[in-house]
């Protein structure tokens, strides 16, 4: 078996690579993306609003109470009849991964910002400061040290993800396992070396994170 | 001839859902005069503290500083906050920034000075306080003790016209209580209008020109801190004094 493995390896390297190379960038595109959707959503949800408060609710809701791989679904039989331009499947698939990821995204920012203490607010608003002033110099600086080490653990999580868009030959990691799988019917094999790159890219950004942390910890006053 | 009135509070009443918290408070706050804020817990004297900046807003009745109803939605609040120091148990100083920065945060901000002209200001106000050699460390390298001393001259940088101390001593270690009393001393001396809850009974003896003895919500007493600590003549003061002195 450990020989099938690395000849397969070393004949359809590149096909992994390519496939991990379009993981690392789905998972990145769709954080960053969902992280300013997500900021909309929580600044809406934390507005005190009721109609923004209804609203991000039930979005919120939605998209976490479904399976995200019916979203997927739902996206990709849409989003080209509801929009006028030609959408193609990756953009489809991309679209419906931003929108699920906001949803996350958009609780880890709402937690992180009300984690700061009360106090805080307090002091500045007593001072004189602003409710802007305070919220850009007191708040989100505090909020940011709670909520990055939560986006860093949203992009590993999103890694793996985005294994689904191989449903829909997306390219990345698992839909590079399928190609490799149907050229060869060497399937688990294929699968082994898909699973040994998205363990190593995991671990090796799970450690990296942690020591992130700590240097944010460390770096607190 | 009376000094002029800074603070004015009218039938102020604040309740919390179906908690009443302060019970129809009308009271006046003097220019240059340290009031003493005491009493048991429970008996709203923090919550009135943070009405007259308006931390709280009133369920009900006025809060008037220099004049202006602060309670009225068409002005600036925060410009009048400015003129409205506090200082809190908990510190509360930001501990994302350095202590210069702590201090000349808001005057920049907000009064738009110059940071070279708003850190020489901060400078001598870390003098005045001990603290000059912590001016470019973070909060967390401080004790409770100089964290409020900082948090006393944050509110100072402003350039006040009054100074609210909710229970500044209460979270600290008691070899710390002593150098923040100094400070709140020293400003008392100067001529600060200061409004102080607290429960250093010696302390409000000695600085205040004036006690107020707070029970349910309500001013049950208030006199000169000689008739209130050797002459009460309130059934509540007697019992609280009694329990603390």
């Amino acid at each position: 078996m450990i020989d099938t493995v690395i000849m397969l390896w070393g004949k359809y390297y590149y096909v992994y690579i390519d496939g991990l190379l379009g993981t690392l960038w789905l998972a990145a595109l769709t954080v960053f993306a969902a992280t300013l959707l997500g900021t909309v959503i929580a600044i809406m949800k934390l507005s005190k609003i009721k109609i923004l408060d209804l609203f991000t609710s039930a979005y919120i809701g939605v998209l976490r109470g479904t399976p995200i791989l019916l979203q997927l679904y739902f996206f990709w039989l849409v989003l080209p009849k509801a929009v006028p331009i030609n959408l193609s499947d990756t953009a489809c698939i991309i679209i419906a991964l931003i929108v699920n990821a906001s949803s996350y995204v958009a609780e880890v920012i709402r937690a992180g910002i009300q984690a700061v203490d009360k106090g805080q607010v307090e002091a500045a608003r007593s001072l004189g400061l602003s409710s802007v002033n305070t919220m850009k110099k007191i708040i989100l600086p505090q909020a940011v040290k709670n909520i990055l080490p939560a986006l860093g653990n949203e992009y590993i999580s999103m890694i793996k993800q985005t294994s689904l868009a191989s449903v829909f030959f997306v390219q990345e990691l698992m839909t590079s396992y399928k190609t490799v799988q149907s050229a060869t019917f060497l399937a688990i094999p294929s699968l082994i070396i898909a699973g040994v790159i998205y363990l190593i890219v995991t671990t090796v950004l799970t450690k990296g994170l942690s020591v992130f942390e700590r240097r944010l910890q460390a770096n607190e006053s | 001839m009376k000094a002029k009135e800074l603070i004015r509070v009218e039938s102020l009443n604040k309740s919390f859902g179906d908690l009443k918290v302060l019970n129809n408070i009308t009271e006046s706050i003097y220019d240059g005069e340290v009031v003493s804020i005491i009493g048991p817990s429970g008996s709203g004297k923090s919550t009135f503290l943070r009405c007259l900046n308006l931390l709280e807003r009133p369920t009900s009745g006025k809060v008037y500083f220099e004049g202006v109803d602060l309670s009225d939605k068409k002005i600036n609040l925060d410009k009048h906050r400015q003129k409205i120091g506090m200082v809190f148990q908990l510190f509360n100083v930001f501990p994302h920034l350095k202590v210069i920065d702590n201090i000349t945060l808001t005057p920049i901000l907000e009064k738009k000075i110059q940071r070279e002209e708003a850190e020489k200001k901060a400078d001598e106000l870390l003098e005045r306080v001990g603290l000059i050699d912590k001016r470019d460390v973070y909060p967390t390298k401080l004790s409770g003790g100089q964290k409020q001393r900082l948090a006393i001259i944050r509110a100072l940088a402003m350039d006040p016209k009054v100074m609210l101390f909710d229970e500044p001593t209460s979270a600290l270690d008691p070899e710390m209580v002593k150098e923040v009393l100094e400070v709140i001393r020293g400003l008392a001396l100067s001529g600060m209008t200061i409004v102080i809850v607290t429960h250093e009974m010696g302390f409000a003896k000695e600085v205040s020109d004036r006690v107020i003895f707070m029970a349910d919500g309500m001013i049950q007493e208030k006199d000169t801190p000689d008739e209130i600590f050797n002459n009460p003549k309130n059934r509540r003061t007697i019992e609280f004094l009694s329990k603390v002195l």
